[in-house]
């Protein structure tokens, strides 16, 4: 399919987006609620073994294969965060050095790469693929149609993960008492918000979404398993929070930008353009920390919860 | 119904049997995780053992391999202790090796000391201008030094990626005939490799030493200087230490360079005792600079304990690169590292709180009865000097 180089770089952002969007809009809401977890890279590698892994046991139709694969990486990496979780909020360690260690533990020398070596993942091909769908049977369209029309399912998911938790956060009840015991958990605590209950869940769910988003690499974008694959976006999609403003719907549009960014320097070497690989494998750190520091620098606030990474106990 | 209670004194016994009860749990977890992967647990403890302290020849490259976790661990504690959270031990360990191997190259010919000498010098600074970028983001800007310097990691992986596998850098070995099979980068002169005396069959390398040295200074830094009193105050409460008239963004920049100075010498160590040249590959494999923030987690931030922990590090790692294979998978070794490092975390927080069991009916009365229980403002957790292992200083990484 050829297409304007506008029209690729822009099908990069929507389909490299798609993982930053999960494991960004998961992390958001876990720090809605307080609680920073840093070890969102772990959990997308972790996901990501595992969702291949499960893709290449389970039997069964196609899509059932698929469907049990995004669960099995989901609830793997929701159980990681509810280990965290533990360690965060009932046993009041620092979030910083246990998510770090999450994220480490995760990582290219651990679990996700031990999982990748028992399970024997690397070098083949997955069993099952998400191929983009044909939606609406408008995929043909010019331009908009391989955007909007022509994604993998889980692109699709991401965009119902952007609205539900942006309506979530400011259209119900349990959104507001998550915000607010992530302002001000005391006082969320006294208009009778279970504050630990608020943080464990979305602390849990934050860890499927980003199982999820590790998915997205191994049974979509990718679709193989290599160690550490996920090239520490996960970090990425931890900055692109700061850069919302903890906002479900500006974290979107990051996401989108940064998936141009990643995919950049592949678009350009398919027309012919030879810079360096690492100048732009490097590039979407680089446009992080720049942005980082032009958007968010000048702001005295931080704007982001008051309670953000300070545990929670009546008494202290 | 069980209830929390924060410890007001700890006794050293605490201290003491509490770190190593934690040890010997995440011994039992780790004999589970091999018994569930099918592989005999006491063959595999016996060779680890064996490949990483019983055989000289193991015990020696553990100690190589500690050289530079200690040393990122010291990195990472300088800067934790603050409440100022340098991941970028990892990057800052990447320039410092770009530097030493670059300075070794150019200084060909001169003795050997002085080479050294220069290595870890120019190490250390380009350690330093690596954790400056952070620190001088976060002083000024107040942009969130734990993204940037983790950021920076990855600019200075592909950086040094670049200067051996996509571009004819100083850097690179174009000559030799395997070098023009496979990019690799040049080899420093002989007499510039560090030198690892031997006590028995067992080499003592210098990194080590240095390694050790740095710790002790560090130790004498943080708890014997005024610097050191600052950093203390600083964690506490950043406006305490305003108050106390300290310069908390000049404070902040100092501590990131002492920091990234240790992480750019473990990149020295790293050339000048394990890789003799710049090897991305390998340094990029085996990332010491976050095995440093597991040494420093496991030491409890703690320098002279960071040493201790380091050795444990290095010693699993050693024992890992010998043994892998089918019956020691890679991701082994990390998955360990990991199990022993959340016992220890969790056994921390029993250093720190007491777990009361109670009846239900009369702990909620008691909770009831006792005004003060509900009432505590949250600036209660921010005590004065408490391990970074609890919550401290969030305020410091929220800045302002």
């Amino acid at each position: 399919m050829s297409s304007s180089i506008e029209v690729s770089l822009a099908v990069s952002g929507v389909t490299y987006g798609a993982p930053l969007v999960l494991a960004g809009t998961g992390e958001l809401l876990s720090e809605r609620g307080g609680v920073m977890n840093l070890g969102v890279d772990g959990m997308m590698l972790v996901g990501a073994a595992s969702g291949f892994w499960v893709c290449r046991v389970l039997p069964g139709p196609s899509w059932l294969a698929l469907l049990g694969s995004v669960v099995a990486a989901g609830v793997v990496g929701a159980l990681m965060a509810a280990l965290f979780a533990v360690i965060c909020i009932s046993w009041r360690a620092n979030q910083i050095v246990a998510g770090l260690a999450m994220a480490i533990g995760g990582g290219v020398l651990g679990l996700s790469s031990y999982l990748g070596s028992i399970g024997n993942l690397g070098g083949s091909a997955p069993a099952h693929v998400l191929n983009q769908i044909d939606l609406f049977g408008l995929a043909n369209l010019p331009a908009v149609g391989p955007l909007l029309f022509h994604e993998n399912i889980l692109v699709y998911a991401s965009w119902a993960v952007t609205l539900g938790a942006a309506f979530y956060l400011y259209r119900t009840r349990w959104g507001l008492f998550l915000r607010a015991a992530g302002e001000d958990p005391a006082a969320a605590d006294a208009m009778g918000v279970n504050v630990v209950r608020y943080r464990y869940t979305h602390t849990i769910l934050g860890g499927f979404l980003a199982g999820v988003g590790g998915a997205t690499y191994t049974l979509a974008l990718i679709p193989s398993w290599t160690n550490g694959m996920t090239t520490g976006l996960g970090f990425i999609a931890i900055g692109l929070v700061i850069l919302a403003l903890w906002n479900p719907i500006l974290l979107f549009g990051g996401a989108f930008l940064f998936g141009v960014v990643i995919n950049l320097g592949y678009v350009l070497e398919t027309r012919g353009v030879t810079i360096p690989p690492e100048f732009f494998a490097a590039l979407p750190y680089v446009v992080a920390i720049a942005t980082l520091v032009l958007l968010r620098g000048g702001a005295r606030r931080s704007g982001g919860p008051q309670a953000l990474g300070r545990p929670y106990s009546r008494a202290g | 119904m069980i209830r929390l209670e924060r410890r007001l004194t700890t006794s050293l016994w605490l201290r003491l049997v509490i770190p190593i009860g934690s040890l010997l749990v995440a011994f039992l977890i780790i004999t589970i995780v091999l018994m569930l992967s099918h592989v005999s647990p006491w063959s595999t403890y016996s060779s680890m053992v064996s490949a990483s302290i019983t055989s000289a020849a193991g015990l020696s490259e553990t100690f190589v391999i500690a050289t530079p976790i200690i040393l990122t661990g010291l990195c990472a504690t300088m800067a934790f202790r603050m409440g100022i959270y340098n991941i970028g031990g990892e990057g800052q360990l990447y320039m410092g090796a770009m530097a030493a191997s670059g300075v070794a190259l150019e200084l060909k010919g001169s003795p050997g000391f002085v080479i050294i000498i220069a290595m870890t010098v120019a190490a250390a600074l380009a350690g330093c201008v690596w954790s400056l970028i952070p620190g001088v983001l976060r002083a000024l800007f107040s942009t969130n030094e734990i993204l940037v310097s983790l950021m920076l990691n990855y600019v200075a992986g592909y950086f040094i990626s670049y200067l051996i596998f996509d571009s004819r850098s100083y850097w690179r070995d174009l000559t030799s005939a395997a070098g023009q099979i496979y990019p690799i980068g040049k080899a420093i002169p002989a007499n510039s490799w560090w030198p690892a005396p031997q006590i028995g069959n067992t080499g003592i390398p210098l990194g080590l030493m240095l390694a050790l040295v740095l710790t002790i200074a560090s130790a004498i830094l943080l708890r014997r200087t005024t610097l050191g009193l600052k950093i203390r105050i600083t964690a506490g409460s950043v406006t305490a230490a305003r108050y106390a008239g300290l310069k908390v963004r000049r404070l902040i920049i100092v501590v990131m360079l002492i920091s990234g100075a240790l992480a750019g010498i473990a990149g020295a160590a790293q050339v000048g005792s394990a890789s003799h040249a710049l090897d991305p590959a390998g340094v990029e494999q085996v990332q010491y600079g976050y095995a440093g923030i597991v040494a420093a987690a496991l030491g409890a931030f703690d320098p002279v304990l960071v040493f201790a922990g380091g050795l444990l590090l290095g010693a699993i790692t050693s024992a890992g690169s010998t043994l892998v294979g089918p019956s020691f998978p890679v991701g082994l070794v990390g998955t360990i590292e990991w199990i022993v490092l959340f016992s220890v975390i969790s056994g921390a927080f029993l250093v720190n709180y007491r777990v009361r069991w109670r009846r239900r009916g009369r702990g909620e009365e008691a909770l009831l009865a006792d005004p003060d229980a509900t009432s505590v403002p949250p600036e209660s957790e921010q005590v004065l000097g408490e391990q970074p292992y609890l919550s401290t200083s969030a305020q410091v990484t929220r800045g302002g």
